[in-house]
């Protein structure tokens, strides 16, 4: 199917670009000074907490259109961006350890930004449970939008109560007001791992989307059962 | 009083409702037998407001609030006694305080329930949580009764007494609508008898004085 | 004349969920030998050299209340669900959100029945966090176990997907009883009620606008 290969093509560019932002990390890039090698992790777990976020709020825009339109392709894509921000939270909540064991000495603290990235994986384990838990398509997509909005919302809630406590993490350097207070050769890095995950959310997407049609096809046959 | 145009509703790749069209007017009873899977509860729902059709348009005049419903499930609260549950369902249907007494004691007594209102729906038997049930369906005078499988159930004197029950409400100029699978069983209200298929009316005609046998007998040659 | 009657109607739902809870006394018994529990569990458990009594207070108040409160959620929509009237409730001439704020107050009064541990001095602050609280996740889990009675697992469902919406008002919420009980001036507390408040209105409306998304076919 076209799509899927498509999707596949955008996702196997972006994986050889990730590992080339990663040469480029390791390689080219200036290691930091108080972190040493391990401040290299950052190149890959922010963007990916980007996207995590990110791929939040747009299962919570689509939503919101499914609900007007109730047109399945918008409960299509709402379902792909859930799945792929799961994992990319996923990397999230593991590229934090790795850095976090020789900066702080230890692999996890109930610190308050590690405790909302951990909920908002719960937000996205949650609305794939609640999808896998009905059998019918129209109510699985009507329920799986109003979970999603609600999603949404909450993420700038979660984002709120980050600044609001004490935090050992490290403070946003990049998004932050005023201008990034990144030298030069480290900002270009982690913008082209921004882009490069930017590109590995829509391959993902697009191959998730394409395959969640694919079996919708065969369901409508009666080949496969409900999952 | 109410109409269908051109309702047309699938659920996935079923087709449950295929182009229906009909008008029922005050103290007419369309009849509408199928077997199990027609469709039929789709109709209903769709006549209720329950549903919105994919295509065409359900109308009943004056909205929900002229619907009364009696299906196989009485929509009674258990923990709460007769009274109460008529009370309830009343006043969420605004009926005004003197008007609720009024009604509330008569239909007490038309169903035969007036030593029983002060009882919780639990502690009585199926067949007075039947009546309660109709009850419940007429405290607010709905003009239009939207039936499905009532029957269900009933044992033959029962089933003779909600037919006694439904012609009086017909007499009153209440329209009604009732599915059933169940021919014999439903042909003595009707006035206007449907036949209905995968969504379709087979046929769709008044019941011109034709007998629960014969129509039986008609039901069998078109359906099968 | 709209706003009375969406009220009059939501508060006829309410006190028949009201009634039939008291009637049938299963929600109550069991919120109520769970309070028993806690209140037993944390005070065996303590040892009382360790750790002062105002510490433990805010975790014993807010985990107390949270449990009830699931506990009492669930049950909105069982209720109807057991009595197959929801399609009544459905067929009858009212607005959706009578509905779901019939079945939010129910639900917050039920929660505020089990609230029975000793209010201290600071009265008034408590109990305007512990309302703008409550409000907050039972708003949002009043919604959710509209959708979740009718999947399998009901029981599990509701407790993980209500989890990441009641961490916010929940931290907000004993952080700020932590502080009012260490005696700090009610000017420190006051970010907090209006964080509080704001999550409550985003999330109250949000869920009036998503129930009857619920509900309709």
């Amino acid at each position: 199917m076209r799509m899927l290969r498509v999707g596949r093509w955008i996702t196997a560019i972006g994986l050889v670009l990730l590992a080339s932002v990663y040469v480029r990390a390791l390689s080219f890039t200036p290691i930091e000074q108080s972190q040493g090698l391990a401040q290299k992790i950052f190149y890959l777990h922010v963007p990916a907490a980007i996207w995590a976020e990110m791929a939040m709020i747009l299962v919570g825009l689509s939503s919101i259109f499914y609900l007007f339109t109730k047109d399945p392709r918008l409960d299509r894509f709402a379902a792909s961006s859930a799945e792929v921000g799961t994992i990319f939270c996923a990397i999230v909540l593991t590229t934090g350890p790795i850095w976090g064991k020789p900066i702080w000495g230890t692999w996890w603290t109930w610190d308050a930004r590690l405790t909302f990235t951990l909920f908002l994986f719960l937000l996205y384990v949650g609305y794939l449970l609640l999808r896998s838990a009905v059998p019918d398509p129209a109510m699985r997509a009507r329920y799986a939008a109003v979970l999603g909005i609600c999603g949404m919302c909450e993420v700038p809630f979660i984002h709120l109560s980050v600044y609001m406590f004490p935090t050992l993490h490290p403070m946003p350097i990049v998004l932050q007001p005023g201008r990034p207070k990144l030298p030069g050769s480290m900002l270009t890095t982690w913008l082209l791992s921004l882009g490069v995950f930017t590109l590995l959310y829509l391959g993902f997407v697009v191959q998730r989307y394409a395959l969640s049609y694919l079996r919708e096809q065969l369901e409508a046959v009666g080949e496969v059962g409900h999952a | 009083m109410l109409l269908a145009e051109g309702l047309r509703h699938r659920f996935g790749a079923v087709r449950a409702l295929d182009d229906i069209s009909f008008a029922v007017q005050p103290g007419q009873t369309l009849a509408v037998f199928g077997p199990n899977g027609a469709g039929k509860t789709t109709l209903l729902k769709v006549l209720a407001g329950l549903i919105q059709p994919q295509r065409g348009r359900a109308q009943v005049d004056g909205g929900r609030r002229s619907i009364g419903w009696i299906g196989h499930q009485p929509q009674l609260y258990a923990q709460l006694t007769v009274r109460e549950n008529l009370r309830f369902w009343a006043s969420l249907y605004d009926v005004p305080e003197s008007e609720f007494a009024l009604r509330k004691d008569d239909l007490l007594l038309r169903l035969g329930l007036q030593d029983h209102a002060h009882r919780r729906v639990s502690e009585l038997s199926r067949g007075l949580v039947q009546r309660a049930a109709i009850a419940r369906a007429l405290i607010h005078d709905p003009r239009v009764l939207l039936l499905d499988e009532p029957f269900t159930g009933l044992d033959r004197m029962s089933a003779e007494e909600l037919r006694e029950l439904l012609s009086e409400e017909a007499a009153e100029g209440r329209a009604a609508v009732l599915v059933t699978h169940n021919v014999e069983e439903g042909a003595e209200l009707a006035t206007h008898i449907a036949f209905m298929r995968a969504g379709r009316f087979v046929q769709c005609a008044p019941r011109a004085g034709r007998g629960p046998a014969e129509v039986g007998e008609d039901y069998r040659n078109a359906i099968a | 004349m709209r706003s009375p009657k969406l009220l009059r109607h939501a508060w006829a739902v309410a006190s028949k969920d009201l009634l039939v809870e008291f009637r049938s006394r299963t929600a109550i018994l069991s919120a109520a030998v769970f309070v028993v529990l806690v209140l037993v569990v944390f005070n065996f458990g303590r040892d009382p050299t360790a750790v002062s009594n105002v510490d433990l207070a805010p975790s014993i108040l807010w985990v107390t209340f949270t449990f009830a409160a699931i506990l009492a959620l669930n049950r909105a929509f069982q209720l109807e669900l057991e009595n197959q009237s929801l399609d009544g409730l459905l067929l009858a001439p009212i607005e959706r959100s009578s509905i779901y704020l019939g079945k939010l107050i129910a639900n917050l009064v039920f929660v505020a029945l089990f609230f029975n541990v000793p209010v201290l001095p600071y009265l008034v602050p408590l109990m305007a966090l512990i309302a703008l609280a409550t409000v907050g996740f039972v708003a949002v889990g009043t919604l959710f176990s509209a959708m979740t009675v009718r999947t399998r697992f009901a029981e599990l469902l509701l407790p993980v997907l209500l989890l990441p919406f009641m961490i916010p008002p929940l931290s907000w919420a004993v952080l700020a009883t932590g502080r009012l009980l260490a005696g700090r001036p009610l000017s420190e507390i006051v970010g907090w009620l209006n964080m509080l408040a704001v999550y409550d209105i985003v999330f109250v409306t949000l869920a009036i606008f998503l129930f009857p998304a619920t509900v309709n076919e």
